[in-house]
């Protein structure tokens, strides 16, 4: 092992703290994705933030509000809030969902295979990034956030509304070829509005036009499926969702 | 740092970012499990890690001050084999015997958690785990033994 600093804080504002502007470091979340690049040497980062101890993993239920910190580990996401929990369900395996974290998610690396299976319900939730960096402290939606992409954030928890909604979600997935994701969608009405985003279609989730699912959606050729295949799944995988929704 | 190891306490020396499973086989010269992808996509390298099976690869050492870790080693002995490790032995569930201490370890925490899985549950337990050598038939068909 090359030399390299470890932070270990051990309170959210001692992570945000040692984060700072986030230049030379890289965020340990639960390792399923940061690990394997250091131990093959593809990434040496200089300073390493290890979110283990640090306090950002609770969930919370408050004054109409559901808080879920960035070390929460996706199998504490099953048997919870739809369509979060189905989403959780094709996260890796048992193993890797006792590890993999939400925020690790919503900052797996982009432009490779989408890796980012609770990132789509997190946008049909409407969900709220909080997030510290350079700038000091933002929230913002969890469409925006992904759109600009992690460098230089880190994330400390995601929120959304503790309201009734009737949700859907279908994946495309093939068991034991590998670990992603092809193409998912997922829905949820709330007070009268239908959000409907996908995984798979972009190198992270979108937001989806209920009235033309297809509308400003340029999928890419991957290992996984081609541009072409995905164009054509997505519509029979927005009725799934949707049939639950009505 | 320190970690129990099959209840034995072990002082580590490895740089906090050092994989579990290279601290188990290269500090500490325990080599049930298995450094099959390094990536956690085999389930090769699983480990107990208080009781939950975890990925030894995906798991930076630094973090688990305090766990208790149990391999093969620890959930029996060539003399007294635990009843899962008969099964399996019984019943011709392993071949090469490469992907066998992880599956031997979630089935352990499988039949922890529930002592008569359905075929399903006991599929879904071990999705993460990869056999190359002949299939899951017998496998199955051992952990069911071990079950019943």
């Amino acid at each position: 092992m090359y030399d390299v600093q470890v932070l270990t804080p051990r309170s959210p504002e001692e992570a945000a703290e040692a984060f700072g502007d986030g230049s030379d470091l890289t965020v340990l979340g639960g390792g399923t994705i940061v690990l394997p690049e250091i131990a093959h040497a593809r990434a040496k980062p200089k300073r390493v933030l290890m979110l283990a101890h640090s306090g950002l993993d609770r969930i919370e239920r408050a004054n109409g509000t559901v808080t879920i910190g960035a070390a929460v580990r996706a199998v504490e996401l099953l048997g919870g809030d739809e369509p979060l929990a189905t989403a959780a369900r094709y996260v890796g395996d048992p193993e890797v969902r006792a590890q993999a974290t939400v925020g690790g998610n919503l900052c797996a690396a982009q432009g490779e295979a989408p890796r980012g299976d609770l990132q789509a319900p997190l946008v049909v939730l409407g969900a709220r990034v909080r997030s510290t960096g350079k700038d000091g402290e933002r929230t913002e939606a969890v469409e925006d956030f992904l759109a600009g992409g992690p460098q230089g954030r880190l994330v400390l928890d995601v929120s959304y509304d503790d309201v009734e909604r009737r949700t859907g979600y279908a994946a495309f997935w093939r068991p034991h070829t590998h670990h992603d994701t092809i193409l998912a969608v997922a829905a949820a009405r709330a007070n009268g509005e239908l959000r409907i985003a996908a995984t798979g279609v972009a190198p992270h989730a979108v937001l989806l036009d209920p009235d033309d699912p297809l509308a400003g959606i340029d999928p890419r050729d991957d290992a996984l499926a081609s541009a072409w295949y995905r164009k054509r799944i997505l519509p029979k995988l927005v009725a799934r969702a949707l049939e639950s929704v009505g | 740092m320190t970690i129990t190891v099959n209840g034995v306490h072990r002082e580590i020396v490895s740089p906090p970012l050092t994989p579990l499973l290279a601290v188990l086989r290269e500090e500490l010269g325990i080599t049930s499990a298995k450094a099959g992808c390094n990536q956690g996509g085999c389930g090769a390298c699983t480990v107990l890690v208080d009781g939950e099976p975890r990925r030894s690869c995906l798991s930076a050492v630094g973090a688990l001050d305090g766990a208790e870790i149990t391999t093969v080693e620890g959930i029996g002995t060539p003399e007294r084999l635990s009843t899962v490790q008969a099964a399996f032995h019984e019943q011709y569930g392993s071949q090469c015997g490469f992907c066998t201490p992880g599956f031997l370890i979630a089935t352990h925490a499988l039949l922890q958690e529930k002592a008569k899985p359905s075929r399903e549950e006991i599929q879904e337990a071990l999705s993460g785990h990869i056999c190359r050598c002949t299939g899951y038939v017998k496998i199955l068909a051992a952990i069911e033994a071990a079950a019943a």
